[in-house]
């Protein structure tokens, strides 16, 4: 056990937690933010992406004690209101059919665009390979990156 | 406007409303019910009235619908609750959508699956909103002292035009409550539907977007302890005994414990089934010390002896066996081979096969296979469960409530009415959570611990637990005469340990000498229903064979169909045919002129496939393109046929989904054993299509139709692999017979 001081979501938080522990397990079980979601345990699936300072990052693979003093943002706290261009992208294109992968796949996404606000197809592809969606909501997916990247630019 | 009976006498529908009176609207949680809208929320209603068990309409108007039924990304919680808005006649913005508890007093077959739930649904879901609609004009009647028959309602008003009044649904709502529900009652022509056939967004889509807790691994309540459980890692093996010493001293760990999914006298029903029955459960407070106290067990396994027990099918026994051993795909391959080299029990017969197969002028053969799949839900199983000595409160990920809820009553001994079993949203089902032995594992063990828990399985549990869609196996024979007739079509289907023969499914009663044989082998490894059973091997195999007879007669892959149905239609052969011919030839049709099918590309591939499952009808072309030598799927075009399209943009999606889905699983997917171990058990080892495999394109059009609405869940998903298939031979020059196909290696490596 250790005592760890964090920054998630804008908010300092302290925490006294085995150093192992995983971050996903920090946000889920510690902190109550269940939005960042459990899917392999092993980074293969990118259903527990949250943002590392401004990186995405598998947070299953990302024990607490290497955070240090990076701000840490997760789902619940990419916008005050829900409104993040790539969230309303995801409303107005509908994408989900379960939804269980998605907020994953915003958090992938939104740290993508912020890199690369223009992005061709194939480096959309390239970016997002990591992201499994069982339901198969791929081109929508692609499709509502392409709309925030256009409402980003504008 | 058509004229119904309503599904309630007076006397029962009464008896519902008082139930659901009773606390049905009570204590809805976050977990439960959409957010409403800002503006909702300014304009919250004073108080709710409620109409009957489907919906209750605040003083100003605002209406709150269940939805019935479990929502595992079908997205019947949106359009379940829009076919009652339809016939109450209110405004879409008005609605508030909730989850409904399971309530088999109001509710009937809350249950996913089968692609079932919309077509089940639709008469009680529109009586429920002509009902309530019918009450509401009866109460402004009275008001109004006007005959009910001239007033008219439109988005939440009703009018009397002769004397020009007008009055919302929440100025009489208080009134309509207390009116007793009328025995028939009026339901739309579809002619005048105003929400149903229109695209209306998912009512979950800003709890999705925002990080919401809707799912059922992620509740979390006071005092709650977190379970895992570990089973053993071969099929035919089981617990012998374990030393968790060192697990128990580890921190947070409150318990270590072995446990037995059920009562030593049970019989399991068709949805109990598991191959593991003796578990052991560690349990404590947070995952990550579970998870690494269960590393910390210490297991000695067993071989499990032949088994042979009785299942409860839904009231009939049925012998189930469980042979003893550790099994092997080499030995399954086999396997399937000798039993497609033997005759076996006749499914169907017409005509005189053997003697057309033996004067026809060209015989082709073809053997196909797929192997065993996990369904991979992105949300692994999981419960929550808080029993106490008298009530048993459960929650979580489940497509089968009603059944789940007396098996894990029989397992905590308690009467149903003492077990409240609540939905929540799915993180995926594909008929995965039909089987739910985690429920009443999750009950067990907080009953053993006397706390409420969250029984947490990890992916590697979850991949490794069985359940699995069948390894299946289909050889074909078709003849052709001097003129190219198909005059004989012969098929021996089986599979491990379940057969996928659809013996009455085209091409029966298209072809004059027909024979559908089936076999199944046992296996100790556990199957379940796994999206379009059955179908979801044999249309691809099915499809793909149908090509290859087309090419051999010289015949365009649609056109060689369309004769097919057209024979069918016209003079089909047998009585027992599932399919409508006309319906099928028309998905055929409109995806041939949508895909301006005929057109010649010399870069594009073309692959099609058509086929008739849970009552609905899917044509796809897909195109696929080379690119560094490598085949890209670069556009599918599809034609459905479901009856009326409730949600149109919705039904789309489900469409895209099931075509990705459908290449991905006969592409990349196969769970292998080796000496009865499952040789993947996460994502690094189990490929599921990731994005840059997906179509770049995906354009689905709908047949229009007055005809009710039949499924879409599973559908789209058997037909995709045939068209996948024959498209890779366009591309590749070579056929492709064996899932998942990038396992051949020859032209794919």
């Amino acid at each position: 056990m250790a005592q760890f001081n964090l920054n998630i979501n804008g908010t300092k938080q302290q925490i006294e937690v085995d150093p192992t522990t995983p971050m996903l397990w920090v946000l889920r079980d510690h902190f109550n933010l269940v939005g960042t979601k459990f899917g392999c345990g092993i980074a293969q699936c990118g259903a527990c992406t949250i943002h590392l300072g401004d990186n995405a990052v598998r947070s299953c693979q990302l024990p607490v004690s290497a955070v240090g003093e990076q701000s840490i943002t997760t789902i619940e706290g990419l916008s005050e209101n829900g409104d993040h261009p790539v969230q309303k992208a995801w409303l107005q294109e509908d994408v989900y059919q379960c939804g269980y992968c998605q907020a994953g796949q915003i958090m992938n996404a939104s740290a993508f665009l912020k890199s690369n606000p223009n992005p061709t197809d194939q480096e959309i592809e390239g970016a997002m390979n990591g992201n499994i969606c069982r339901c198969g909501t791929y081109t929508r997916i692609k499709k509502a990156i392409k709309t925030a990247a256009t409402s980003i630019n504008i | 406007m058509t004229l119904v009976k309503t599904s309630y006498n007076r006397r029962s529908f009464l008896r519902t409303s008082a139930l659901a009176g009773g606390g049905l609207m009570i204590g809805f949680s976050w977990l439960a019910s959409c957010k409403p809208t800002p503006e909702q929320i300014v304009n919250m209603p004073n108080e709710w009235f409620e109409i009957n068990g489907y919906l209750k309409i605040g003083d100003n108007g605002m209406v709150t619908i269940m939805s019935p039924n479990p929502e595992i990304g079908q997205n019947v919680k949106t359009s379940m609750p829009m076919i009652v808005a339809e016939e109450l006649d209110i405004d879409w913005k008005d609605v508030i959508v909730e989850q409904a508890a399971l309530n088999t007093a109001i509710f009937k077959r809350q249950l996913a699956g089968g692609s079932q739930s919309i077509r089940h649904g639709w008469e009680a879901l529109r009586m429920a909103g002509a009902t309530g609609r019918h009450m509401l004009v009866a109460a402004a009647a009275e008001q109004w002292q006007v005959p009910a028959e001239e007033i008219t309602t439109d988005a939440g008003k009703l009018f009397h035009k002769a004397s020009d009044r007008t009055l919302g649904y929440g100025e009489v709502a208080s009134a309509a409550a207390k009116l007793t529900a009328p025995e028939e009652v009026s339901l739309k022509e579809v002619k005048d539907f105003k929400i149903i056939g229109t695209s209306r967004k998912n009512v979950d889509g800003n709890n999705i977007v925002t990080g919401k807790p809707l799912f059922g691994i992620d509740i979390q309540k006071e005092g709650m302890l977190i379970a895992m459980i570990a089973h053993p890692p071969a099929f035919g093996m089981k617990l012998k005994s374990f030393d968790a010493t060192e697990a128990k001293a580890m921190p947070g760990i409150t318990s270590v414990f072995e446990m037995k999914t059920f009562k030593e006298d049970y019989t399991m029903s068709a949805f109990d089934i598991t191959a593991f029955q003796d578990l052991i459960v560690v349990v404590g407070k947070t995952t990550w010390e579970v998870m690494n106290a269960k590393k910390a067990l210490k297991i000695e396994w067993e071989l499990t002896p032949d088994i042979k027990a009785k299942m409860d099918m839904f009231g009939n026994t049925m012998d189930i066996h469980f042979p003893a051993g550790l099994e092997n795909s080499t030995a399954h391959t086999n396997e399937m081979v000798h039993q497609s080299k033997i005759k076996q029990s006749v499914v169907r017969k017409d005509g005189n096969p053997d003697e057309s197969f033996k004067k026809a002028f060209k015989v082709i053969e073809r053997s196909y296979s797929c192997p065993f799949l996990a369904h991979n839900c992105m949300e692994p199983m999981n419960f929550f469960a808080d029993v106490t000595d008298d009530f048993a409160v459960l929650k979580g990920p489940i497509q089968t409530p009603e059944f789940m809820e007396k098996s894990v009553a029989a397992r905590l001994g308690l009467p149903l009415e003492k077990v409240d079993i609540q939905m929540t949203r799915m993180g995926g089902g594909f008929g995965r959570r039909l089987y739910g032995h985690y429920l009443t594992e999750a009950g067990a063990i907080s009953q053993q611990m006397k706390a409420p828990i969250k029984l947490v399985y990890t992916r590697e549990d979850d991949m490794t637990m069985g359940i699995y869609r069948p390894a299946y196996h289909a050889f074909y024979r078709a003849a052709l005469d001097e003129n190219n007739n198909l005059i004989a079509f012969h098929v021996r289907a089986g599979g491990i340990p379940e057969s996928p023969l659809e013996a009455n499914r085209f091409p029966a009663g298209a072809v004059s000498n027909y024979l559908a044989e089936e076999w199944t082998a046992d296996s100790n490894i556990t199957v379940g229903a796994f999206r379009a059973p059955r179908s979801n091997f044999i249309a691809g195999a099915e499809q793909s064979f149908l090509d290859e007879v087309a090419e051999l007669a010289g015949k365009d892959p649609i056109e060689f169909r369309l004769e097919l149905l057209k024979r069918a239609q016209e003079n089909p052969v047998g009585e027992k045919n599932d399919y409508d011919a006309e319906r099928y030839a028309g998905v055929l049709k409109l995806v041939r002129e949508k895909s301006d099918w005929g057109k010649e590309n010399a870069n594009i591939h073309r692959g099609v496939s058509a086929y008739f499952c849970h009552n609905s009808y899917v044509a796809q072309v897909l195109d696929m393109v080379v690119e560094n030598g490598q085949p890209v799927v670069q556009k599918v075009t599809a034609a459905i046929d479901c009856g009326i399209v409730v949600n149109p943009d919705a039904a789309r999606n489900l469409a895209e989904g099931g075509a990705i889905d459908g290449i991905g699983h006969a592409m990349y997917s196969a769970i292998s054993f080796k000496d009865g171990k499952p040789e993947q058990n996460n994502f690094d080892r189990y490929r599921l299509i990731r994005y840059s495999e997906a179509p770049k394109e995906i354009e689905t059009h709908f047949v229009k139709s007055d005809i009710d609405p039949t499924g879409l869940g599973e559908p789209p998903y058997p037909p995709i692999m045939g068209a996948l298939a024959n498209a890779l031979y366009k591309a590749t020059g070579q056929r492709y017979y064996h899932q998942p196909f990038i396992s051949e290696k020859q032209i794919l490596g």
